[in-house]
Protein backbone atom coordinates (compact mmCIF):
# COMPACT_ATOMS: atom_id res chain seq x y z
CA UNK A 1 0.00 0.00 0.00
CA UNK A 2 2.78 2.40 1.19
CA UNK A 3 4.32 1.61 -2.67
CA UNK A 4 1.46 2.49 -4.09
CA UNK A 5 1.02 5.90 -2.39
CA UNK A 6 4.67 6.87 -3.59
CA UNK A 7 4.04 5.66 -6.49
CA UNK A 8 1.50 8.12 -6.89
CA UNK A 9 2.72 10.97 -5.23
CA UNK A 10 5.74 10.29 -7.54
CA UNK A 11 3.06 10.23 -10.60
CA UNK A 12 1.89 13.83 -9.40
CA UNK A 13 5.15 15.45 -9.07
CA UNK A 14 6.31 14.48 -12.77
CA UNK A 15 2.51 15.95 -13.92
CA UNK A 16 3.37 18.82 -11.98
CA UNK A 17 6.80 19.12 -13.47
CA UNK A 18 5.77 18.43 -16.92
CA UNK A 19 2.79 21.04 -16.85
CA UNK A 20 5.08 23.61 -15.24
CA UNK A 21 7.51 23.03 -18.70
CA UNK A 22 4.95 23.36 -20.84
CA UNK A 23 3.03 26.35 -19.50
CA UNK A 24 6.35 28.19 -19.24
CA UNK A 25 7.42 27.89 -22.85
CA UNK A 26 4.03 28.08 -23.70
CA UNK A 27 4.11 31.28 -21.85
CA UNK A 28 7.23 32.23 -23.66
CA UNK A 29 5.96 32.02 -27.18
CA UNK A 30 2.30 33.87 -26.62
CA UNK A 31 4.63 37.23 -25.13
CA UNK A 32 6.98 36.69 -27.88
CA UNK A 33 9.74 36.02 -25.91
CA UNK A 34 10.74 33.20 -27.61
CA UNK A 35 11.56 34.53 -30.86
CA UNK A 36 10.85 32.60 -34.24
CA UNK A 37 14.67 31.22 -34.93
CA UNK A 38 14.41 29.74 -31.23
CA UNK A 39 11.18 28.25 -32.11
CA UNK A 40 12.03 26.78 -35.05
CA UNK A 41 15.03 24.85 -33.20
CA UNK A 42 12.77 24.32 -30.27
CA UNK A 43 10.55 22.18 -33.02
CA UNK A 44 13.23 20.55 -34.66
CA UNK A 45 14.58 19.69 -31.18
CA UNK A 46 11.21 18.13 -29.70
CA UNK A 47 11.36 16.16 -33.18
CA UNK A 48 14.42 14.90 -32.95
CA UNK A 49 13.79 13.77 -29.35
CA UNK A 50 10.62 11.24 -30.66
CA UNK A 51 13.05 9.95 -33.27
CA UNK A 52 16.08 9.43 -31.02
CA UNK A 53 13.96 7.76 -28.44
CA UNK A 54 11.88 5.87 -30.67
CA UNK A 55 14.93 4.60 -32.74
CA UNK A 56 16.98 3.91 -29.34
CA UNK A 57 14.20 1.19 -28.87
CA UNK A 58 14.64 -0.65 -31.98
CA UNK A 59 18.64 -0.31 -31.92
CA UNK A 60 19.04 0.47 -27.67
CA UNK A 61 16.54 -1.68 -26.00
CA UNK A 62 15.83 -4.42 -29.02
CA UNK A 63 19.72 -4.63 -30.37
CA UNK A 64 18.66 -4.44 -33.72
CA UNK A 65 20.90 -1.98 -36.36
CA UNK A 66 18.54 -0.41 -38.07
CA UNK A 67 19.07 2.14 -40.27
CA UNK A 68 16.17 2.92 -42.22
CA UNK A 69 14.49 5.64 -39.17
CA UNK A 70 14.25 8.38 -42.19
CA UNK A 71 12.30 6.13 -44.16
CA UNK A 72 9.59 5.91 -41.70
CA UNK A 73 10.20 9.63 -40.65
CA UNK A 74 9.45 9.91 -44.35
CA UNK A 75 5.88 7.73 -44.47
CA UNK A 76 4.48 9.59 -41.83
CA UNK A 77 5.08 12.92 -43.34
CA UNK A 78 3.66 11.80 -46.68
CA UNK A 79 0.30 10.12 -45.42
CA UNK A 80 -0.34 13.01 -43.00
CA UNK A 81 0.10 15.35 -45.63
CA UNK A 82 -1.91 13.81 -48.31
CA UNK A 83 -4.71 13.20 -45.09
CA UNK A 84 -4.75 17.03 -44.00
CA UNK A 85 -3.77 18.86 -47.57
CA UNK A 86 -5.40 16.41 -50.36
CA UNK A 87 -8.10 15.10 -48.55
CA UNK A 88 -9.32 18.09 -45.91
CA UNK A 89 -9.11 16.07 -42.81
CA UNK A 90 -8.24 17.77 -39.49
CA UNK A 91 -4.79 17.31 -38.12
CA UNK A 92 -5.41 14.76 -35.27
CA UNK A 93 -6.64 12.51 -38.07
CA UNK A 94 -3.58 13.16 -40.05
CA UNK A 95 -1.10 12.22 -37.02
CA UNK A 96 -3.11 8.99 -36.42
CA UNK A 97 -2.98 8.43 -39.92
CA UNK A 98 0.65 8.95 -39.77
CA UNK A 99 1.42 6.41 -37.09
CA UNK A 100 -0.83 3.57 -38.27
CA UNK A 101 0.65 3.60 -41.82
CA UNK A 102 4.15 4.19 -40.63
CA UNK A 103 3.53 0.88 -38.09
CA UNK A 104 2.15 -1.06 -41.14
CA UNK A 105 5.49 -0.38 -43.31
CA UNK A 106 7.35 -1.15 -40.10
CA UNK A 107 5.69 -4.12 -40.23
CA UNK A 108 5.94 -5.26 -43.69
CA UNK A 109 9.58 -4.14 -43.52
CA UNK A 110 10.55 -5.95 -40.03
CA UNK A 111 9.22 -9.12 -40.58
CA UNK A 112 11.60 -10.26 -43.42
CA UNK A 113 14.31 -8.08 -42.46
CA UNK A 114 14.18 -9.41 -38.73
CA UNK A 115 15.26 -12.90 -39.33
CA UNK A 116 19.04 -10.63 -40.92
CA UNK A 117 21.48 -10.06 -38.00
CA UNK A 118 23.77 -7.58 -37.20
CA UNK A 119 25.37 -5.78 -40.48
CA UNK A 120 23.23 -7.85 -42.65
CA UNK A 121 20.40 -5.97 -41.32
CA UNK A 122 21.73 -2.54 -41.00
CA UNK A 123 22.23 -3.11 -44.63
CA UNK A 124 18.64 -4.21 -45.62
CA UNK A 125 17.15 -1.49 -43.15
CA UNK A 126 19.79 1.27 -44.83
CA UNK A 127 18.06 -0.28 -48.35
CA UNK A 128 14.29 -0.39 -47.27
CA UNK A 129 14.78 3.40 -46.47
CA UNK A 130 16.29 4.37 -49.74
CA UNK A 131 13.78 2.14 -51.54
CA UNK A 132 10.74 4.33 -49.51
CA UNK A 133 12.48 7.18 -50.65
CA UNK A 134 13.20 6.74 -54.37
CA UNK A 135 9.51 5.27 -54.62
CA UNK A 136 8.23 8.55 -52.90
CA UNK A 137 10.26 10.41 -56.00
CA UNK A 138 8.13 8.17 -58.59
CA UNK A 139 4.90 8.61 -57.29
CA UNK A 140 3.25 12.12 -59.46
CA UNK A 141 0.45 11.82 -57.22
CA UNK A 142 3.23 13.66 -54.37
CA UNK A 143 4.79 15.38 -57.32
CA UNK A 144 7.97 13.29 -57.48
CA UNK A 145 11.37 14.43 -56.26
CA UNK A 146 9.85 17.87 -56.14
CA UNK A 147 7.69 17.13 -52.85
CA UNK A 148 4.55 19.35 -51.61
CA UNK A 149 4.52 22.80 -50.91
CA UNK A 150 2.89 24.75 -49.20
CA UNK A 151 1.50 22.58 -46.33
CA UNK A 152 -0.62 24.24 -44.12
CA UNK A 153 1.45 24.93 -40.31
CA UNK A 154 -0.24 23.25 -38.00
CA UNK A 155 2.47 22.02 -35.80
CA UNK A 156 1.99 24.03 -32.56
CA UNK A 157 3.35 23.83 -29.33
CA UNK A 158 0.99 22.02 -27.20
CA UNK A 159 0.87 19.49 -30.01
CA UNK A 160 4.71 18.53 -30.01
CA UNK A 161 4.61 18.83 -26.45
CA UNK A 162 1.73 15.93 -26.20
CA UNK A 163 3.48 14.00 -28.99
CA UNK A 164 7.02 14.06 -27.35
CA UNK A 165 5.51 13.20 -23.95
CA UNK A 166 3.35 10.30 -25.47
CA UNK A 167 5.90 8.85 -27.24
CA UNK A 168 8.28 9.13 -24.03
CA UNK A 169 5.53 7.88 -21.15
CA UNK A 170 4.68 4.65 -24.40
CA UNK A 171 8.60 3.77 -24.58
CA UNK A 172 9.45 4.26 -21.21
CA UNK A 173 6.36 1.99 -19.52
CA UNK A 174 7.17 -0.78 -22.48
CA UNK A 175 10.84 -0.96 -21.33
CA UNK A 176 9.89 -0.98 -17.60
CA UNK A 177 7.03 -3.84 -18.43
CA UNK A 178 7.59 -7.49 -18.54
CA UNK A 179 7.06 -7.19 -22.56
CA UNK A 180 9.92 -4.97 -21.96
CA UNK A 181 12.10 -7.35 -20.44
CA UNK A 182 11.66 -9.78 -23.03
CA UNK A 183 12.58 -6.95 -25.50
CA UNK A 184 16.14 -6.45 -24.08
CA UNK A 185 16.19 -9.97 -23.45
CA UNK A 186 16.77 -10.52 -27.18
CA UNK A 187 19.45 -8.04 -27.06
CA UNK A 188 21.34 -9.80 -24.51
CA UNK A 189 21.30 -13.12 -25.37
CA UNK A 190 18.99 -14.00 -28.31
CA UNK A 191 19.44 -18.14 -27.85
CA UNK A 192 18.89 -18.12 -24.19
CA UNK A 193 15.78 -15.84 -24.18
CA UNK A 194 14.25 -17.93 -26.71
CA UNK A 195 15.14 -20.71 -24.75
CA UNK A 196 13.26 -19.23 -21.58
CA UNK A 197 9.93 -19.15 -23.62
CA UNK A 198 10.23 -15.53 -25.51
CA UNK A 199 9.27 -15.85 -29.34
CA UNK A 200 12.17 -13.49 -30.06
CA UNK A 201 10.89 -13.10 -33.62
CA UNK A 202 7.67 -11.29 -32.75
CA UNK A 203 9.06 -9.39 -30.03
CA UNK A 204 12.32 -7.50 -32.55
CA UNK A 205 8.87 -7.06 -34.78
CA UNK A 206 6.56 -5.56 -31.94
CA UNK A 207 9.83 -2.93 -31.37
CA UNK A 208 10.26 -2.18 -34.44
CA UNK A 209 6.53 -1.50 -35.64
CA UNK A 210 6.25 0.83 -32.35
CA UNK A 211 9.81 2.13 -33.15
CA UNK A 212 8.58 3.25 -36.47
CA UNK A 213 5.01 4.24 -35.74
CA UNK A 214 6.64 6.95 -33.27
CA UNK A 215 9.20 7.91 -36.35
CA UNK A 216 6.08 8.40 -38.83
CA UNK A 217 4.67 10.95 -36.01
CA UNK A 218 7.77 12.72 -36.59
CA UNK A 219 7.65 12.79 -40.11
CA UNK A 220 4.22 14.17 -39.50
CA UNK A 221 4.85 16.94 -37.00
CA UNK A 222 7.98 17.89 -39.13
CA UNK A 223 5.99 18.14 -42.30
CA UNK A 224 3.21 20.40 -40.94
CA UNK A 225 5.68 22.97 -39.43
CA UNK A 226 8.51 23.54 -42.21
CA UNK A 227 5.99 24.00 -45.35
CA UNK A 228 7.38 22.02 -47.50
CA UNK A 229 8.32 17.91 -47.49
CA UNK A 230 10.77 16.24 -50.61
CA UNK A 231 12.03 13.16 -50.47
CA UNK A 232 15.38 14.11 -50.14
CA UNK A 233 14.98 15.43 -46.90
CA UNK A 234 14.36 11.56 -45.88
CA UNK A 235 17.80 10.39 -47.15
CA UNK A 236 19.81 7.97 -45.12
CA UNK A 237 21.89 11.04 -44.05
CA UNK A 238 18.87 11.61 -41.98
CA UNK A 239 18.76 8.08 -40.82
CA UNK A 240 22.54 8.59 -39.63
CA UNK A 241 21.79 11.95 -37.86
CA UNK A 242 18.97 9.74 -35.62
CA UNK A 243 21.71 7.22 -35.37
CA UNK A 244 24.29 9.75 -34.02
CA UNK A 245 21.37 10.64 -31.31
CA UNK A 246 21.16 7.18 -30.10
CA UNK A 247 24.80 6.20 -30.16
CA UNK A 248 26.03 9.63 -28.43
CA UNK A 249 23.26 9.05 -25.82
CA UNK A 250 24.23 5.27 -24.84
CA UNK A 251 22.58 2.48 -26.79
CA UNK A 252 19.48 1.53 -24.50
CA UNK A 253 19.01 4.66 -22.49
CA UNK A 254 15.80 6.68 -23.23
CA UNK A 255 17.05 10.06 -20.89
CA UNK A 256 20.47 9.37 -23.01
CA UNK A 257 18.73 9.31 -26.63
CA UNK A 258 16.87 12.49 -25.39
CA UNK A 259 19.75 14.60 -24.39
CA UNK A 260 21.80 13.69 -27.14
CA UNK A 261 18.64 14.80 -29.29
CA UNK A 262 18.94 18.18 -27.33
CA UNK A 263 22.74 18.72 -27.59
CA UNK A 264 22.87 18.17 -31.74
CA UNK A 265 19.98 19.91 -31.78
CA UNK A 266 21.69 22.81 -30.24
CA UNK A 267 25.15 22.41 -31.80
CA UNK A 268 23.85 22.02 -35.75
CA UNK A 269 21.61 25.62 -34.58
CA UNK A 270 24.92 27.00 -33.72
CA UNK A 271 26.67 25.81 -36.62
CA UNK A 272 24.20 26.86 -38.55
CA UNK A 273 26.42 29.03 -40.89
CA UNK A 274 29.24 26.81 -41.53
CA UNK A 275 27.12 23.53 -42.75
CA UNK A 276 30.75 21.93 -43.69
CA UNK A 277 32.15 22.73 -40.16
CA UNK A 278 29.16 20.64 -38.75
CA UNK A 279 29.61 17.36 -40.57
CA UNK A 280 33.11 17.50 -39.36
CA UNK A 281 32.23 18.46 -35.84
CA UNK A 282 29.93 15.64 -35.75
CA UNK A 283 32.59 13.02 -37.09
CA UNK A 284 35.10 14.48 -34.39
CA UNK A 285 32.28 14.34 -31.49
CA UNK A 286 31.55 10.64 -32.49
CA UNK A 287 35.67 9.58 -32.46
CA UNK A 288 35.98 11.49 -29.35
CA UNK A 289 33.10 9.67 -27.68
CA UNK A 290 34.06 6.40 -29.06
CA UNK A 291 37.47 6.27 -27.90
CA UNK A 292 36.66 8.10 -24.16
CA UNK A 293 32.98 6.56 -23.58
CA UNK A 294 32.20 3.92 -26.31
CA UNK A 295 28.98 2.57 -24.37
CA UNK A 296 27.58 6.26 -25.09
CA UNK A 297 27.01 9.29 -22.86
CA UNK A 298 24.84 7.26 -20.51
CA UNK A 299 25.21 4.07 -20.98
CA UNK A 300 22.29 2.12 -20.61
CA UNK A 301 21.80 3.75 -17.46
CA UNK A 302 19.07 6.04 -17.20
CA UNK A 303 18.79 9.27 -15.31
CA UNK A 304 16.35 9.25 -12.55
CA UNK A 305 16.00 11.03 -8.62
CA UNK A 306 17.30 7.84 -7.78
CA UNK A 307 20.66 8.70 -9.97
CA UNK A 308 20.65 12.13 -8.22
CA UNK A 309 19.98 10.61 -4.76
CA UNK A 310 23.16 8.19 -5.23
CA UNK A 311 25.46 10.98 -6.38
CA UNK A 312 23.93 13.32 -3.47
CA UNK A 313 24.32 10.39 -0.42
CA UNK A 314 28.05 9.73 -2.64
CA UNK A 315 28.84 13.12 -1.58
CA UNK A 316 27.98 12.85 1.55
CA UNK B 1 3.89 -43.81 -21.50
CA UNK B 2 7.25 -42.42 -21.21
CA UNK B 3 7.69 -38.89 -20.71
CA UNK B 4 10.69 -38.23 -23.06
CA UNK B 5 10.95 -40.66 -25.82
CA UNK B 6 13.35 -40.56 -28.18
CA UNK B 7 13.47 -43.02 -31.67
CA UNK B 8 15.95 -42.92 -34.01
CA UNK B 9 17.30 -39.43 -33.95
CA UNK B 10 19.80 -38.13 -36.78
CA UNK B 11 21.40 -34.66 -37.05
CA UNK B 12 24.93 -34.28 -39.16
CA UNK B 13 27.14 -31.11 -39.86
CA UNK B 14 28.02 -31.80 -43.37
CA UNK B 15 29.38 -34.74 -43.37
CA UNK B 16 29.98 -35.43 -39.94
CA UNK B 17 27.53 -36.87 -38.53
CA UNK B 18 27.36 -35.59 -34.94
CA UNK B 19 24.02 -37.67 -33.90
CA UNK B 20 23.37 -41.33 -35.02
CA UNK B 21 20.50 -43.56 -34.65
CA UNK B 22 19.91 -42.08 -31.44
CA UNK B 23 16.91 -43.72 -29.26
CA UNK B 24 16.56 -42.58 -25.93
CA UNK B 25 13.64 -42.80 -23.58
CA UNK B 26 12.93 -41.09 -19.24
CA UNK B 27 10.26 -42.15 -17.58
CA UNK B 28 8.67 -39.19 -15.36
CA UNK B 29 10.26 -38.31 -11.63
CA UNK B 30 13.14 -40.06 -13.08
CA UNK B 31 16.82 -38.45 -12.93
CA UNK B 32 19.16 -39.65 -15.87
CA UNK B 33 22.50 -38.92 -16.88
CA UNK B 34 24.43 -38.70 -20.20
CA UNK B 35 28.52 -39.16 -20.07
CA UNK B 36 30.29 -39.51 -23.24
CA UNK B 37 34.12 -38.53 -24.16
CA UNK B 38 34.45 -35.10 -25.66
CA UNK B 39 32.94 -34.32 -28.99
CA UNK B 40 30.47 -37.74 -28.55
CA UNK B 41 27.20 -35.58 -29.26
CA UNK B 42 25.89 -35.05 -26.14
CA UNK B 43 25.34 -31.22 -26.24
CA UNK B 44 23.86 -31.52 -30.04
CA UNK B 45 21.49 -34.19 -28.10
CA UNK B 46 20.23 -31.32 -26.17
CA UNK B 47 20.39 -28.60 -28.80
CA UNK B 48 18.16 -31.26 -30.93
CA UNK B 49 15.64 -31.64 -27.92
CA UNK B 50 15.54 -27.87 -27.11
CA UNK B 51 15.15 -27.07 -30.52
CA UNK B 52 17.72 -24.94 -31.21
CA UNK B 53 18.63 -27.54 -34.01
CA UNK B 54 16.30 -29.55 -36.82
CA UNK B 55 16.70 -33.23 -36.58
CA UNK B 56 17.74 -34.63 -40.10
CA UNK B 57 15.54 -37.73 -39.13
CA UNK B 58 13.58 -38.99 -35.99
CA UNK B 59 11.12 -37.88 -33.73
CA UNK B 60 11.11 -36.63 -30.00
CA UNK B 61 8.24 -37.13 -28.52
CA UNK B 62 7.22 -35.01 -24.67
CA UNK B 63 4.20 -35.87 -22.65
CA UNK B 64 3.44 -38.23 -26.20
CA UNK B 65 3.14 -35.10 -27.96
CA UNK B 66 5.72 -34.62 -31.04
CA UNK B 67 8.16 -31.91 -30.55
CA UNK B 68 10.72 -32.38 -33.21
CA UNK B 69 11.45 -29.27 -35.35
CA UNK B 70 8.96 -26.76 -33.24
CA UNK B 71 10.86 -23.78 -32.09
CA UNK B 72 12.96 -23.38 -28.90
CA UNK B 73 9.93 -21.23 -27.03
CA UNK B 74 7.28 -23.81 -28.24
CA UNK B 75 9.69 -26.43 -26.79
CA UNK B 76 9.68 -24.22 -23.86
CA UNK B 77 6.15 -23.52 -23.39
CA UNK B 78 5.61 -27.62 -23.40
CA UNK B 79 7.43 -27.96 -20.53
CA UNK B 80 11.58 -28.13 -20.98
CA UNK B 81 13.88 -25.99 -19.80
CA UNK B 82 17.43 -25.88 -19.88
CA UNK B 83 20.74 -24.43 -19.11
CA UNK B 84 24.02 -24.13 -20.58
CA UNK B 85 27.33 -25.81 -21.23
CA UNK B 86 29.00 -22.03 -21.28
CA UNK B 87 26.85 -20.38 -19.41
CA UNK B 88 24.27 -17.97 -21.36
CA UNK B 89 23.02 -15.56 -18.58
CA UNK B 90 21.79 -11.99 -19.74
CA UNK B 91 24.80 -9.99 -18.50
CA UNK B 92 23.60 -6.59 -18.43
CA UNK B 93 20.68 -7.48 -16.75
CA UNK B 94 20.09 -7.48 -12.53
CA UNK B 95 19.98 -11.06 -11.07
CA UNK B 96 15.90 -10.23 -10.62
CA UNK B 97 15.32 -9.45 -14.10
CA UNK B 98 17.11 -13.01 -15.11
CA UNK B 99 14.89 -14.73 -13.10
CA UNK B 100 11.82 -12.53 -14.02
CA UNK B 101 12.40 -12.93 -17.76
CA UNK B 102 11.69 -16.50 -17.71
CA UNK B 103 8.37 -16.13 -16.05
CA UNK B 104 7.38 -13.76 -19.14
CA UNK B 105 5.35 -16.93 -21.08
CA UNK B 106 3.12 -16.42 -18.16
CA UNK B 107 2.88 -12.88 -18.16
CA UNK B 108 -0.34 -11.85 -16.01
CA UNK B 109 -1.41 -8.73 -18.34
CA UNK B 110 -1.24 -7.24 -21.91
CA UNK B 111 0.90 -5.18 -23.86
CA UNK B 112 -2.23 -2.36 -24.17
CA UNK B 113 -1.83 -2.68 -19.94
CA UNK B 114 1.87 -2.11 -19.42
CA UNK B 115 1.69 1.17 -21.53
CA UNK B 116 -1.49 2.19 -19.80
CA UNK B 117 -0.16 1.49 -16.16
CA UNK B 118 -3.31 -0.13 -14.88
CA UNK B 119 -3.47 -1.50 -11.44
CA UNK B 120 -3.89 -4.98 -13.24
CA UNK B 121 -0.23 -3.92 -14.26
CA UNK B 122 1.15 -3.29 -10.54
CA UNK B 123 -1.01 -6.56 -9.71
CA UNK B 124 0.67 -8.31 -11.74
CA UNK B 125 4.62 -7.16 -11.37
CA UNK B 126 3.89 -7.53 -7.69
CA UNK B 127 3.51 -11.27 -8.88
CA UNK B 128 6.19 -12.00 -10.98
CA UNK B 129 8.53 -10.48 -8.37
CA UNK B 130 7.31 -12.43 -5.96
CA UNK B 131 7.91 -15.69 -7.88
CA UNK B 132 10.82 -14.60 -9.19
CA UNK B 133 12.29 -14.16 -5.41
CA UNK B 134 10.79 -17.51 -4.66
CA UNK B 135 13.40 -19.00 -6.68
CA UNK B 136 16.18 -16.54 -6.08
CA UNK B 137 16.03 -17.88 -2.03
CA UNK B 138 16.05 -21.22 -3.02
CA UNK B 139 19.12 -20.86 -4.50
CA UNK B 140 20.57 -18.50 -1.95
CA UNK B 141 20.34 -15.32 -4.25
CA UNK B 142 17.89 -13.05 -2.53
CA UNK B 143 20.56 -10.69 -1.32
CA UNK B 144 21.86 -10.20 -4.66
CA UNK B 145 18.90 -9.35 -6.50
CA UNK B 146 20.04 -5.79 -7.65
CA UNK B 147 23.58 -7.26 -8.99
CA UNK B 148 24.48 -6.95 -12.54
CA UNK B 149 24.57 -11.25 -13.41
CA UNK B 150 28.02 -10.69 -14.84
CA UNK B 151 29.38 -9.67 -11.62
CA UNK B 152 28.23 -13.08 -9.86
CA UNK B 153 31.23 -15.27 -9.22
CA UNK B 154 31.34 -18.61 -11.21
CA UNK B 155 29.24 -20.74 -8.99
CA UNK B 156 26.50 -18.32 -8.59
CA UNK B 157 26.38 -17.60 -11.98
CA UNK B 158 25.52 -21.76 -12.45
CA UNK B 159 22.68 -21.47 -9.32
CA UNK B 160 21.52 -18.59 -11.33
CA UNK B 161 20.86 -20.54 -14.56
CA UNK B 162 19.28 -23.59 -12.66
CA UNK B 163 16.56 -20.78 -11.21
CA UNK B 164 16.17 -18.94 -14.08
CA UNK B 165 15.64 -22.64 -15.61
CA UNK B 166 13.55 -23.46 -13.00
CA UNK B 167 11.28 -20.23 -13.07
CA UNK B 168 9.63 -21.33 -16.87
CA UNK B 169 8.34 -24.12 -14.76
CA UNK B 170 9.02 -26.87 -16.48
CA UNK B 171 8.42 -30.76 -15.91
CA UNK B 172 11.61 -31.91 -17.52
CA UNK B 173 14.29 -29.88 -16.26
CA UNK B 174 17.88 -30.10 -18.67
CA UNK B 175 21.13 -29.88 -17.14
CA UNK B 176 23.97 -29.45 -19.43
CA UNK B 177 27.39 -29.63 -17.03
CA UNK B 178 25.90 -27.62 -14.29
CA UNK B 179 29.32 -28.63 -11.68
CA UNK B 180 31.54 -27.72 -14.64
CA UNK B 181 34.68 -25.86 -12.78
CA UNK B 182 33.43 -26.29 -9.29
CA UNK B 183 35.12 -27.37 -6.77
CA UNK B 184 34.32 -30.23 -4.99
CA UNK B 185 32.65 -28.37 -1.76
CA UNK B 186 30.33 -26.69 -4.79
CA UNK B 187 29.65 -29.82 -6.52
CA UNK B 188 28.57 -31.92 -3.41
CA UNK B 189 26.14 -28.78 -2.65
CA UNK B 190 24.48 -28.52 -6.15
CA UNK B 191 24.42 -32.53 -5.84
CA UNK B 192 21.92 -31.92 -3.09
CA UNK B 193 20.62 -28.97 -4.62
CA UNK B 194 19.42 -31.12 -7.77
CA UNK B 195 18.22 -34.00 -5.22
CA UNK B 196 15.91 -31.37 -3.37
CA UNK B 197 14.63 -29.25 -6.23
CA UNK B 198 13.65 -32.74 -8.39
CA UNK B 199 11.62 -33.93 -4.99
CA UNK B 200 10.12 -30.25 -4.24
CA UNK B 201 9.30 -29.16 -7.65
CA UNK B 202 8.50 -32.79 -8.96
CA UNK B 203 10.89 -32.61 -11.84
CA UNK B 204 12.36 -34.98 -14.03
CA UNK B 205 15.83 -34.23 -14.57
CA UNK B 206 18.55 -35.40 -17.62
CA UNK B 207 22.21 -33.88 -16.87
CA UNK B 208 25.25 -34.15 -18.50
CA UNK B 209 28.36 -34.56 -16.54
CA UNK B 210 32.37 -35.15 -16.99
CA UNK B 211 31.98 -35.41 -12.81
CA UNK B 212 31.86 -38.88 -12.52
CA UNK B 213 31.18 -38.66 -8.52
CA UNK B 214 28.23 -36.30 -9.49
CA UNK B 215 27.16 -38.70 -12.19
CA UNK B 216 27.57 -41.67 -9.95
CA UNK B 217 26.01 -40.36 -7.13
CA UNK B 218 23.01 -38.80 -8.48
CA UNK B 219 21.62 -40.59 -11.42
CA UNK B 220 19.88 -43.51 -11.63
CA UNK B 221 20.03 -44.37 -14.56
CA UNK B 222 23.25 -43.23 -17.25
CA UNK B 223 23.24 -43.07 -21.09
CA UNK B 224 26.74 -43.51 -22.78
CA UNK B 225 27.01 -41.63 -26.10
CA UNK B 226 29.95 -42.14 -28.08
CA UNK B 227 30.45 -40.72 -31.87
CA UNK B 228 26.58 -39.84 -31.76
CA UNK B 229 25.10 -42.88 -30.73
CA UNK B 230 24.61 -44.63 -27.34
CA UNK B 231 26.97 -47.20 -26.53
CA UNK B 232 25.75 -48.59 -23.11
CA UNK B 233 22.68 -47.94 -20.77
CA UNK B 234 21.90 -48.68 -17.19
CA UNK B 235 22.16 -48.12 -13.23
CA UNK B 236 25.41 -46.29 -12.40
CA UNK B 237 27.02 -49.61 -11.08
CA UNK B 238 26.56 -51.66 -14.81
CA UNK B 239 27.82 -48.31 -16.18
CA UNK B 240 31.02 -48.64 -14.31
CA UNK B 241 32.10 -51.87 -15.56
CA UNK B 242 31.11 -51.77 -18.57
CA UNK B 243 34.20 -52.24 -20.88
CA UNK B 244 32.79 -50.63 -24.10
CA UNK B 245 32.61 -47.10 -21.93
CA UNK B 246 35.75 -47.97 -20.38
CA UNK B 247 37.46 -48.16 -24.05
CA UNK B 248 35.57 -45.33 -24.85
CA UNK B 249 36.89 -43.33 -22.52
CA UNK B 250 40.40 -44.78 -21.55
CA UNK B 251 40.96 -46.61 -25.39
CA UNK B 252 41.41 -50.10 -26.39
CA UNK B 253 43.74 -52.41 -24.35
CA UNK B 254 46.95 -53.78 -26.28
CA UNK B 255 46.80 -57.35 -26.80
Amino acid sequence: MQEYKNNWAKFCGEVLLLAAFFTLVQYLITTGLLNQYYQINLNSMFINIILSVSLNLINGFTGQLSLGHAGFMAVGAYSSVILTQMMGQPFIAGLIGACLVSALAGFIIGVPTLRLKGDYLAIATLAFGEIIRVILQNIDYVNGPAGILGITKMTTWPWLFGATVLTILVIVNLINSSYGRAIISVREDEIASELMGVNTTSYKVLAFVIGAMFAGLAGALYAHYFYIIKPETFNFLKSFDILVMVVLGGLGSTTGAVIAAVFITALTAALQSFPAIRMILYALILIIVMIFRPQGLMGNKELSRQTFGKIWSGRK
Amino acid sequence: MSLLEINNLNKAFGGLSAVLNFNFHMEKGELVGLIGPNGAGKTTVFNLITGVYKPDKGSIRFSDKNIQGLAPYTICARGIARTFQNIRLFNDLSVLDNVKIAAHKDVPYGLLTAIMRTPSFFKGEAIIEQQAMKYLEIFKLADKRDELARNLPYGEQRRLEIARALATKPTLLILDEPAAGMNPYETNELMELIAWIRKDFDLTILLIEHDMSLVMGVCERIYVLDYGSIIAEGVPQEIRNNKKVIEAYLGEEVE
